[in-house]
């Protein structure tokens, strides 16, 4: 099974539980005993889009980037902000924020990364016509409207909301409070700052980028081959590596990377998750296991007639055996989910659904009588992009038919069509709908779903209540207070339910015999969530 | 001779012409959009979507968009991929793989095949033509990414012969790929030399040879192969151009970033300009292939005369 659609595919930032960590590393940032310092490894990606901070979203992208720059910000292995190339990140109202830079950091190049080096960057991936594919990330910095206009040329070239104090400091104004704010600045594809020649000469450095990370690259970029990269010359960030050099080797097929590991060309790998099965039993505790950020819903059309009751979409969502499909479709390689947000999110509530996530038949049929019952036939959207949506939709079918004694009809859309579809809001019956991570805070999922200006609701209503509770959640200045109100936000989510929660999914991991410490967890930016500045070869 | 062959390489022109102009067309009519498809499960901007729409001359009309496709084609650029990069280049970094791949393919498939071929025509209806029969049967009839992913799994993790994928080694990568790539053909190829062989054994030439004493090894090869290589050389021919565009199967297997890999996310992402760069390379491939058999056929038959 395709872990993300083939052609861009969407970051997935991969998470962590501490459950689920092996014997190779409990810490990322740990020091390691096993195995020494030196040496080189392979890991597998598939052909990254672009290796221009600003221009990417994929996943396999944010490996390479992720070895080649350093963002202000990072991500323990628990989940917590860190600086990095930041001194500090700082607001009094959540608002307005003042980034100072640490001293001394620079690009491979030479040159000082300074505060131009982050504002002309972003400024570059937002203004509209520059065609950058992770120009949303810039959307709550004020002046982004005047970049992006609906029709025609922008007025403004840059940002109002950025500003540049002096060489070391900047300041970002938002278009609203979000105390969450330093935590998406770790975003290395987004956020990550540039060095002139980058926005002097993008085609070139594109094939040749250079950033302010552990590594730098060791010749070009071989397209669908390989990506080769070294240790960075006097680093003087935290990310110190421990091997000398890595090479990202480009794959197209997740069955070729799993059987190149076991032939020894491979270090670091994806497993299929039809094979983890065997991998369990072939390499032990090679095979790492980690929650990813992606979820999977049944979004209902809540601008469908037929679909105005909660009851109604709380019946069908208990009509649903999650645990059924996930063992039939996903070999229980997936989790099945009670709540609207994954485990890695701050604040996570297992239970946050309660019965209404749960598999229960009889209470399914009671709601459904309560709601008025179902006239007509069901019709089930999905997309063409993986054939395991195909086969969890049309269990989902016969639940439907067995529990409720609806008539489930499938409406299969070719992939490139998806996302046109559900804009344009034609989908006229419940649709798969999925989230990948942008950022380890329950506002990415909640507000990116059913929020003000949401991107993923699809010409859903919105909620008031809803909408104020974010908003009050985004402005909180303390963790358990800002989570607090999430929880509430997403009560009144679960009580109105424009779309069930189903499951979340999983990366599998494999590493070879050659490697000694292999540190992974939900919260690296590496594709396979692998902290490679601490992998170490034996 | 050389006018017959100026007249078919000018005949390429309406064709080549007629073939982009049919796939950019097919291309076109792909459903959705994408640059909306381009960006996974979120919906991008609208200012980024209009912006790469004016890039990519999307909102232009077919025709429009190919004319100006053409215009630039012609003055040797080929245009980019959505990914911005261009797609000259991205032919020049696949089509190395995929032409030695095809040709590992491709020379394995001719020396086993006609090999097999001529023994089986030979020993006609005994043990041996049974044993190659069936063996040729089986290779056609499993499909061809399990023979790629038990060869790969047997001959690459467990006994370690071949590296298991990748083009990290240089040739020796790619012998095991072209095996699997060409085994299908093989069959094929196999199977035509036999019937062919076996019909011209009881031909009046080969009775008047035997009959002037010449040795056996002349007589087969002389006179009963190169009289049974007509429809073999017409298959090998078109085969080629085969081999280079259905191989993605096996490219996806062994990791072998070729053409066959090329279109097929071509086709997935709806990238016109880069589908019609490598069909365009394949259309030239099948049209010279076959030309080039065609005047085999002379060489092969001295009846056959070109004017």
């Amino acid at each position: 099974m395709r872990r993300w659609r083939g052609a861009a595919p969407l970051f997935a930032v991969v998470a962590a539980s501490s459950l689920v960590l092996t014997a190779c590393g409990d810490d990322g940032g740990g020091e390691g005993d096993k195995g020494k310092t030196g040496g080189t490894f392979v890991e597998g990606i598939n052909e990254p889009d672009n290796l221009t901070p600003g221009f990417t979203t994929s996943s396999y992208s944010s490996t390479v980037i992720n070895a080649l720059f350093d963002p202000l910000t990072e991500l323990t292995p628990q989940g917590k902000v860190k600086m990095l190339d930041a001194q500090s990140v700082e607001s009094t109202d959540q608002q307005n924020w003042t980034v100072k830079l640490r001293k001394g950091s620079k690009f491979s190049n030479g040159d000082p990364v300074t505060a131009e080096s982050y504002v002309d960057a972003w400024n570059n991936a937002a203004y509209g016509p520059n065609g950058a594919a992770a120009n949303y990330y810039f959307a709550n910095i004020d002046g982004y409207d005047a970049l992006n206009p609906e029709e025609g040329k922008p007025k403004e070239k840059t940002l109002s909301g950025l500003k540049v104090v002096d060489k070391q400091t900047f300041t970002v104004k938002l278009t609203g409070k979000f105390s969450d704010y330093p935590l998406t600045l770790a975003t290395p594809f987004a956020f990550a700052p540039l060095p002139k020649e980058a926005l002097d000469n993008p085609k070139a450095f594109k094939e040749n980028p250079v950033g302010n990370g552990p590594f730098q690259m060791d010749g070009k970029w071989e397209h669908n081959q390989q990506i080769k990269v070294k240790k960075t010359k006097g680093y003087t960030g935290t990310r110190k590596p421990k091997v000398d050099g890595v090479t990202f080797r480009v794959y197209t097929s997740d069955d070729t990377q799993y059987n190149d590991v076991l032939g020894g060309g491979l270090d670091i790998g994806t497993v299929p998750a039809n094979k983890v099965k065997a991998a369990k039993q072939q390499v032990g505790d090679r095979l790492q296991t980690i929650p990813a950020g992606t979820m999977d819903y049944l979004g209902f059309p809540l601008f469908e007639k037929k679909y105005q009751s909660a009851d109604l979409r709380k019946a069908i969502s208990m009509a649903i055996d999650r645990e059924g499909i996930v063992k039939a479709v996903y070999d229980n390689g997936f989790k099945p989910m009670k709540s609207l947000t994954p485990p890695i999110v701050p604040g996570y509530q297992a239970d946050a659904c309660g019965e209404f996530c749960e598999y229960d038949p009889a209470k399914a049929k009671a709601l459904l009588k309560k709601a008025g019952g179902f006239e007509g036939d069901l019709t089930l959207w999905f997309s063409n992009a993986d054939p395991t949506y195909e086969k969890w939709m049309r269990i989902v079918a016969q639940n439907l038919k067995d529990n409720l004694g609806i008539n489930a009809k499938f409406k299969k859309v070719p992939d490139s069509d998806y996302l046109t579809t559900l804009n344009e809001a034609k989908q006229n019956g419940p649709y798969r709908n999925n989230w990948v991570m942008d950022y380890p805070s329950a506002e990415n999922y909640l507000a990116s779903m059913w929020g003000v200006g949401n991107r993923m609701g699809w010409k859903g209503k919105t909620h008031d209540k809803f909408n104020k509770l974010i908003d009050e959640a985004k402005a909180a200045g303390t963790d358990s207070e800002r989570e607090a109100k999430y929880n509430e936000a997403q009560q009144i989510a679960i009580d109105e339910m424009p779309m069930a929660p189903l499951w979340n999914w999983q990366n599998f991991t494999i590493a070879s015999e050659k490697l000694g410490e292999v540190p992974i967890d939900s919260y690296a930016y590496d594709g396979n969530g692998v902290r490679i500045e601490d992998v170490t070869v034996k | 001779m050389w006018r017959y062959t100026v007249r078919r390489i000018l005949q390429m022109i309406p064709v080549l012409i007629g073939t982009t102009f049919i796939i950019y067309a097919m291309v076109f009519a792909l459903p959705g959009d994408p640059i909306q498809a381009l960006a996974g499960s979120k919906p991008l901007p609208q200012s980024v979507i209009n912006a790469l729409h004016e890039r990519y001359n999307l909102d232009d009309p077919l025709v429009v968009q190919y004319a100006k496709y053409m215009a630039n084609a012609f003055q040797g650029d080929f245009g980019e991929t959505f990914y911005g990069q261009s797609v000259t280049s991205a032919l020049e970094s696949r089509w190395p793989v995929t032409l030695k791949l095809a040709l590992v393919a491709w020379v394995f498939e001719l020396v086993a095949g006609v090999t097999l071929g001529v023994w089986a025509g030979l020993r006609r209806g005994k043990f041996t033509d049974r044993v190659i029969l069936g063996g040729t049967t089986l290779i056609i009839a499993v499909p061809t990414f399990v023979v790629a992913y038990s060869a790969q799994l047997l001959l690459g993790v467990k006994w370690d012969i071949f590296p298991v994928a990748g083009t990290q080694e240089g040739w020796v990568s790619y012998i095991l790929p072209g095996i699997v790539l060409g085994s299908f053909s093989l069959a094929f190829v196999a199977r035509l030399v036999r019937t062919s062989i076996a019909e011209n054994l009881r031909a009046d030439y080969m009775r008047t040879a035997r009959a002037k004493g010449l040795p056996k090894h002349r007589v087969v090869v002389r006179h009963l192969l190169r009289n049974s290589l007509i429809p073999v050389v017409t298959y090998l021919g078109v085969d080629l151009g085969s081999l280079m565009s259905g191989a993605l199967v096996v490219e996806a297997v062994f990791n072998m970033p070729g053409i066959g890999q090329g279109i097929f996310q071509a086709v997935q992402t709806k990238q016109g300009t880069l589908v019609v760069g490598v069909t365009t390379i394949l259309v030239l491939i099948y049209l010279f292939a076959n030309l080039i058999v065609d005047l085999l056929y002379g060489v092969l038959d001295p009846r056959i005369r070109y004017e």
